[in-house]
């Protein structure tokens, strides 16, 4: 990352100094380092995590003292019937019990606070007055929220892999499909399991970020992000307006699935992502339409 | 150059804050109504008016935090706020109190501030966050958390903050706001230092002595006009004086007060005080000896600001809402 970083730099010194400006300011490594410190040092954040961390453990042995093979119930696309064959199958399930509720939680925690959090404290008018730089903050700080994304959801994988590992075994991994792969393909495909979630989830942050520039109440817009996150799971819940939930953010989430078929099947992942592009466009830019010209009375 | 009722002596250096029919509105009230205020290079300025004249809404303004509604700034040769990112490096500020992060370090705040400057050099940040630190006499308390600090104290650090990179102006909002009397002394002898050394200072406040025994120029904010602004001196000289016979031929004394043409003429116990109007100094003594009234003491009373800003506003200090 830093070394990209400084190729970049160079790159636009070469071509003329105030874009080597523009691309620092772009890249901002030590006001990004300093952000990631405040996000990871929070308590309500640590916790938070342990929390996602605990869940995986919790389910594996939940699962292994029941034992006998399960009755088919939970949610995901149908990870814990392969569980007590192979403990990878542990982390894929977590992802699945996370996704509608923890997870989202972790990253409304997080993006909800970014500005409102700063602006209730009064820090937000010192960061402006540095001069920080209007879309320089919130974007280090959206990059941070996306980081601590990333973090949350892998580890949540992390912990089902050693929990499922520890007490299932590893050993080859029959796909959804009925394939047969190894367990180090497995693993490769929950990382890109954990990669597909946390874009799904960048797109939540953004709407967090928006949220976060229209209040002054940190806890208000955890609440609200949460909120809108909930309805979107409701929505996608009823099947009369089947016609709505393609266009709503969480309808794709569970497509992390089609990464344990083979081959891999990409329609969904595809629109899944697309669809999560789109999110982040959009409440970035109303994120940033409102906050860089907001009145900081705070 | 002499001065103006509107503006304080150019002298011909530019100014370092210059506002031009500067507004704000919020909704119903409007809280800065078309001020020009001017800050000479160079000078401490008194940013004087009592709770809720609109100081800290034009000091947000100058700062880009607030967008006006209309009328101009320049700040540091600068439009404000279309020039933030290069003016306000050279600015350091104290906003209406200190806000750091609860659960970080004094010196870890500070780092963070400093990190997200995108110009400053992160070799040099320990050496000059300690710098700061120890200007301001926090080093005993760098590595407490902010949360454990006295109010004293985390105005110390945002002043400290103000102190991180070397500035051209200084703009301290209400600086002394919860300092004892110790504290108070030494962010004047501060202020005074920054100063010496060529930086200018904005430094707003309600406590009229403060600002009587640091600045040079005064702005006198009331009901979100500016009133007045000037050099200090001259808005004392402005005011009438007051002169304080100390006799035991009270009535007397009053009598030849008021042949004098001295006006508001106060006998008291065993004094006389009236205001000196035009009548020439030096003339009193020689004619109240003349007349065999003893004089035992004799003195004119140089009006305090609070009678400067009584003598603008018509009113006390602090009934603005």
């Amino acid at each position: 990352m830093s070394a990209a970083e400084a190729d970049v730099v160079v790159a636009g010194r070469q071509q003329r100094p105030e874009q080597a400006h523009r691309t620092r300011t772009a890249l901002p490594g030590r006001f990004l380092r300093s952000e990631l410190t405040i996000v990871f040092g929070r308590r309500r954040n640590l916790v938070l995590l342990g929390v996602l961390a605990a869940i995986p453990v919790l389910l594996a042995i939940a699962l292994k003292v029941s034992s006998g093979p399960d009755d088919g119930r939970g949610g995901g696309p149908g990870f814990f019937e392969a569980i007590t064959s192979n403990g990878l199958f542990v982390a894929f399930a977590a992802l699945a019990a996370e996704l509608p509720l923890f997870l989202p939680l972790a990253v409304a925690a997080a993006s909800g606070d970014a500005i409102a959090g700063e602006a209730n404290l009064g820090t937000l008018r010192y960061l402006l007055t540095i001069p920080a730089g209007r879309t320089r903050l919130l974007l280090t700080k959206y990059v941070a929220v996306v980081v601590f994304g990333l973090v949350a959801t892998a580890l949540v994988a992390l912990a089902g892999v050693v929990a499922g590992l520890a007490l299932f075994g590893g050993g080859d991994v029959i796909l959804l499909s009925g394939t047969t792969t190894s367990l180090v393909d497995g693993v490769g495909r929950l990382a890109l399991s954990v990669l597909y979630l946390s874009a799904c989830f960048a797109a939540l942050a953004a709407i967090g970020m928006f949220v976060s520039t229209l209040t002054e109440q940190p806890i208000a817009a955890i609440v609200a992000t949460i909120g809108v996150n909930v309805l979107m799971f409701i929505l996608d819940a009823i099947p009369q307006i089947a016609w709505l939930h393609p266009w709503l953010l969480v309808d794709w989430w569970s497509a992390f699935g089609d990464l344990l078929r083979d081959p891999i099947g990409t329609d969904a992942i595809g629109r899944g992502l697309l669809t999560a592009l789109a999110y982040a466009v959009v409440f970035l830019t109303l994120a940033w339409a409102r906050f860089s010209n907001k009145d900081i009375t705070s | 150059m002499s001065t103006s009722t509107s503006g304080p002596d150019g002298g011909g250096s530019p100014a370092v804050v210059r506002t031009r029919a500067l507004t704000k509105r919020f909704r119903t009230q409007t809280a800065v109504d078309g001020i020009d205020l001017e800050v000479p290079t160079g000078a401490v300025y008194g940013f004087l008016g009592p709770n809720g004249s609109g100081k800290t809404t034009t000091i947000r303004m100058l700062l880009g935090l607030v967008a006006p509604s209309s009328g101009e700034i320049d700040l540091l040769g600068e439009p404000m706020p279309g020039g933030a990112s290069r003016t306000l490096r050279r600015v350091g500020a104290l906003v209406e109190g200190p806000a750091f992060h609860p659960y970080l370090s004094g010196r870890a705040n500070l780092s963070r501030l400093d990190a997200a400057d995108p110009h400053s050099d992160a070799r040099t940040a320990p050496a000059r966050i300690d710098a700061a630190l120890d200007r301001v006499g926090l080093m005993p308390a760098a590595t407490k958390r902010f949360r454990a600090y006295s109010l004293g104290m985390r105005q110390r650090l945002a002043i400290a903050n103000a102190l991180l990179v070397p500035r051209d102006l200084l703009v301290l909002d209400e600086p002394t706001n919860g300092l004892d009397p110790q504290g108070t002394r030494e962010v004047r002898n501060l202020v005074g230092e920054l100063a010496a050394e060529g930086t200018t200072v904005l430094v707003s406040s309600h406590l009229l002595s403060e600002v009587d025994q640091m600045c040079s120029h005064v702005g006198v904010m009331f009901e979100g006009r500016l009133l007045r602004q000037g050099r200090l001196d001259e808005l004392h000289a402005s005011t009438v004086q007051t002169v304080r016979v100390d006799t035991d031929r009270v009535e007397d004394a009053a009598s030849v007060l008021r042949t004098l043409g001295l006006t508001d003429v106060r006998p008291g116990a065993g004094h006389v005080t009236a205001l000196l109007g035009e009548v020439a100094v030096e003339k009193i003594v020689p004619e109240l000896v003349d007349a065999y009234v003893p004089v035992l003491g004799f003195s004119v009373l140089r009006p305090s600001l609070e009678d400067v800003f009584v003598s603008l506003t018509g009113e006390g200090f602090d009934v603005s809402g």
